[in-house]
């Protein structure tokens, strides 16, 4: 389905990003491991885990290190840096054979004869959030990117719209629009599956999508999906943010986004491999919860055969963007 | 998962909103004397705020109503009994039967639960577990024989109507002579006020669950502790935390960014006030009748003699300062000189407080302390007891040897006592043998974000920031109920509940599994049980059981108290004695209204 070279580039990248979460679900029982496997560029095999800075499995074993006086926290050493997973064994993990049965306490006794209370816990939550909404302004040129993400459903089980986009002289450029079900797999992993559309300039393309979204330690914002479409294209998008508070209301947010194709499509002037890449920096005011202005700059480049497209269309392949939008949910 | 978290990079300290709320605005007062408390304080409007009327007898008609009322400057719609918010206070007479006649004006279905109250199950107010409800425009009779004592509650059990106002007072008065004499009796109800939908609370927890928590760790916080610190101590002191994507200032789900906290019914500007005469011997029946919120309080000036918790009475203790759990009761005794008083209940995550004033005098005021600063959670509420002491039987040892301890990668455990038999207990463990940690499979999934191997039993920690603050802070350890237990057996039989949540998700639940997820627990009628409840959250948790006693035990197994609702801090194993002697179905919840809400609740089939 996938080439190789994308598959490996995507895995190292996953692994990179994502590779402690991998190590929070390696130890999760059979029931995600059938969607985890699926996933293209996901295989374990092809993940490096010994090449892999601070993902030593080893870490897990419970060597312990430092002397500190029990209680004094400040003595906490946790010694090997990295992806040490050592908080994963209150966290996740895979139930011992001797867990409770926690319904076995009912006594083979179900609910009387009246409707049981509706709570909470089964009633279904839509959202809206415009993560990005924004003036883009290159040396040369100057668009509007959307970048949203709405949900409708229960705590563990929903419907995912993703959408991003950028208008340029009035016209729609490159979106791409997901319909996703996300489906809560660990304690802060949600698995996404569906469907990817892709309009603008050039043709159409549709995709089968999978996916994982979610939080990594240390509040990375991580949202990683592999895609396969016609003609065996294959794709795999990357992005993470991060939010550091400098104040409670004045938050930067780092990000990155990366894009790959498994084959070249000239129709939409893409090469094979890793094909672009965005790094910038947002600082937003939240002058509510739910309504921030920000501001913001960016590098993005191209790569590969991507970029050859773009010098032959007589476009730089670097940028530096500045940007200024506003971020809003509901 | 939600789309967006934000990083906690650093632990707080740092400037924090200012505790205007509340005090802003004294909408309600408007048009009244100054600063009196009258019997019976009538808005403008048409909503009664202040001191409750006082219902006695055998016969009650309570009418429940949408009506208007305005506590901060802007007029919303409150659920009120009789049109009072508190509701009228009940007295009832311990041997009577009581007759309340509820009827619905609303135009949703709603409900009285008799918090506290042993009744039969039918007459306990639980919509779908004991009964169907009142809908719109009918007319419930509850009807029980009364065969307690003491201070109780009573609130709606349905939709969100206690948020918006829908609460009140019991007051049960013995048989005989009450063996407590005061000279003045005050019941002081202490709630929380939103202006918000409550629904739209909820989800905006569900979008960001740390919505209105504005003491958040920055990144002005980390290098203040660089400079002062160094680098990798500002760094270790951080890493547990930013590793299990937890936050330290997670002390409230919902704060003084929207919440006015009351006192009576009344704002902190509108001062409630309780008039005494110097010399006089002054009962005051705290109630906290709030949805979401834990009061510290206090009266600076004042030693108070606590004698009775959740209705029973107990051996008096006392003190300076009293954490008051969701739903919990206490009674205490002051004896005031010829001056004014504040009552003083802030916040436990010290956003804001309620506050009112006892005086000698109507008008007079008293200085009002400034909240105290929040302190952030310790790893001992995330781990539990981390000492020397920390019990290791077999399976944690087992667990041990898979790693799954490695969370406390740099805890010695070398030094830790490993033999079943004999180790020193420290801080957090008394003598009570060994603690096995059963968690639950259901615990392993998406719905707990942490779990607790070796909780601390000790009942002598008042809690996160009450720790060490130079005042005699009231424990459970102090509690002793008069007369010891009431069923002389030992237990037949344990059940043991772990308290979850993923504050992520803004989820929560019991043994990892939602309300709608559960089957209920099963207690055999009249049989002596130890119900075990191990907090794997980093929150308290103020658990009810409807219908029975939970006489609860100290570390070592003795009878301590008996309490309708039992405060289970982070990182804790608390335990109790139940005897199953009230047949039919009850609720059994955290009493955090929102937590109940999400699914932290369970039916109990006594049969
Ligand atoms: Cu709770």
């Amino acid at each position: 389905m996938m080439n190789n070279r994308v598959n490996k580039i995507a895995a190292a990248v996953l692994a990179l990003s994502v590779s402690s979460v991998w190590a929070e679900e390696a130890t999760s029982p059979a029931k995600t491991s059938g969607e985890q496997e699926a996933m293209p560029g996901m295989d374990h095999g092809a993940m490096d885990h010994g090449s892999m800075p601070g993902m030593k499995q080893g870490s897990r074993s419970g060597t312990t290190q430092g002397s500190g006086k029990a209680g004094d926290m400040s003595n906490m050493n946790h010694g090997d840096g990295g992806m040490d997973s050592g908080s994963m064994s209150m966290q996740g993990g895979s139930a011992p054979p001797d867990a409770r049965d926690p319904q076995a306490y009912s006594g083979g006794y179900d609910f009387g004869p009246i409707p049981r209370p509706r709570m909470g816990d089964v009633d279904k939550f839509g959202s809206l959030l415009i993560d990005r909404l924004e003036s883009v302004r290159t040396r040369d040129n100057s668009s509007t990117v959307y970048d949203l993400q709405a949900r409708f459903g229960r705590d563990y089980d929903r419907a995912v719209l993703k959408a991003e986009g950028d208008v340029a002289s009035g016209k729609l450029q490159d979106a791409r629009t997901e319909l996703l079900w996300g489906h809560a797999v660990a304690t802060f992993w949600d698995t996404q599956l569906g469907v990817r559309y892709d309009s603008g300039v050039g043709p159409g393309r549709g995709w089968l999508a999978f996916g994982i979204q979610g939080l990594a330690p240390y509040w990375f914002n991580v949202d990683a999906t592999a895609y396969a479409g016609e003609q065996g294209r294959s794709a795999f998008r990357f992005a993470a943010e991060y939010e550091l508070l400098l104040t409670q209301k004045l938050i930067l947010q780092p990000r990155v986004e990366a894009n790959f194709y498994g084959k070249r499509d000239a129709a939409h002037a893409l090469g094979s491999g890793l094909s672009d890449l965005a790094a910038g920096v947002r600082l937003r005011y939240e002058i509510r919860r739910e309504f921030a202005p920000y501001i913001g700059v960016e590098r993005a480049a191209k790569f590969g055969g991507t970029a050859d497209y773009a010098r032959a269309a007589g476009e730089d392949t670097k940028v530096t963007r500045f940007v200024a939008g506003v971020r809003f949910w509901y | 998962m939600k789309p967006h978290s934000r990083s906690r990079l650093i632990l707080p300290d740092l400037p924090r909103r200012q505790f205007l709320q509340g005090l802003a605005a004294g909408g309600v007062m408007l048009g009244l004397g100054p600063l009196i408390t009258p019997a019976w304080a009538r808005e403008a409007d048409g909503t009664a705020i202040g001191t409750a009327k006082v219902l006695t007898g055998t016969e009650f008609d309570l009418t429940i109503a949408e009506t208007p009322i305005n506590f901060t400057g802007t007029p919303r719609m409150a659920t009120s009994i009789n049109g009072s918010i508190p509701a009228p206070t009940l007295r009832w007479r311990e041997g009577d039967t009581v007759t309340l006649r509820v009827t619905n004006r609303l135009a949703e279905d709603t409900s009285i639960h008799w918090h506290g109250i042993l009744l039969p199950f039918q007459m306990d107010g639980v919509p779908g577990i004991s009964f169907k409800g009142i809908p719109p425009g009918e007319t419930f009779t509850y009807r029980f024989k009364v065969v307690q004592t003491g201070t109780y509650w009573y609130h709606s059990h349905s939709g969100m109507q206690e948020q918006t106002g829908m609460y009140g007072a019991i007051i049960i008065d013995p048989a005989d002579a009450d063996p407590i004499r005061a000279d003045r009796d005050y019941v002081v109800q202490l709630s929380d006020w939103t202006d918000e939908d409550p629904v739209r609370v909820f989800d905006k927890l569900k979008m960001q669950s740390d919505y209105y928590n504005f003491n958040q760790p920055t990144a002005v916080d980390f290098f203040r502790d660089v400079a002062n610190e160094g680098f990798s101590a500002a760094i270790s002191k951080r890493k547990m935390w930013n590793q299990m994507r937890m936050n330290p200032t997670d002390l409230a789900d919902i704060s003084a960014y929207t919440y006015t906290y009351l006192m009576n019914g009344t704002t902190p500007a509108g001062n409630w006030t309780g008039l005494f005469r110097p010399g006089e011997k002054v009962r005051l029946r705290f109630i906290n009748g709030a949805a979401m919120t834990f009061f510290d309080v206090r009266i600076p000036g004042l030693k108070m003699t606590v004698i009775q918790a959740d209705g029973q009475n107990i051996e008096p203790v006392t003190v300076d300062e009293i954490r008051i759990g969701v739903a919990e009761t206490y009674d205490v005794l002051v004896t005031p000189g010829d001056e004014a008083y504040t009552i003083f209940a802030q916040s436990m995550d010290r956003t804001g407080f309620s506050r009112g004033t006892l005086a000698p005098r109507a008008g007079m005021t008293a200085a009002v302390p400034a909240p105290d600063k929040p302190e952030p959670l310790t790893m001992g509420d995330m781990m539990g007891d981390m000492g020397g002491g920390a019990a290791m039987d077999h399976a944690g040892m087992e667990s041990m040897d898979h790693g799954s301890m490695a969370g406390m990668a740099g805890m010695n455990h070398g030094g830790m006592a490993m033999d079943h038999g004999a180790h020193a207990m420290g801080g957090g463990m008394a003598m009570g043998g060994p603690v096995r940690v059963r968690h639950a499979k259901s615990e392993y999934g998406p719905s707990t974000d942490m779990r607790v191997d070796t909780p601390r039993t000790n009942l002598d920690d008042p809690g996160i920031g009450l720790r060490n603050n130079g005042r005699r802070v009231l424990t459970y350890a102090d509690l002793h109920t008069i007369g010891g237990p009431i069923d002389p057996r030992g237990p037949e039989r344990e059940i043991e509940l772990h308290l979850t949540g993923n504050m992520e998700r803004y989820t929560w639940s019991l043994d990892g599994l939602e309300f709608g997820k559960s089957t209920p627990v099963h207690f055999r009628y009249g049989e002596r049980l130890r119900v075990i409840l191990v907090n794997d959250t980093m929150m308290t948790h103020p658990m009810h059981m409807h219908g029975m006693w939970s006489e609860l035990e100290s570390p070592d197994g003795r009878f301590q108290v008996r309490k309708h609702v039992i405060n289970v801090q982070p990182a804790q194993r608390v335990t109790s004695l139940v005897t199953a002697d009230a047949l039919g179905r009850w609720a059994w919840h955290c009493h955090l209204f929102l937590h109940m809400h999400a699914g932290m609740f369970r039916e109990i089939v006594v049969a």
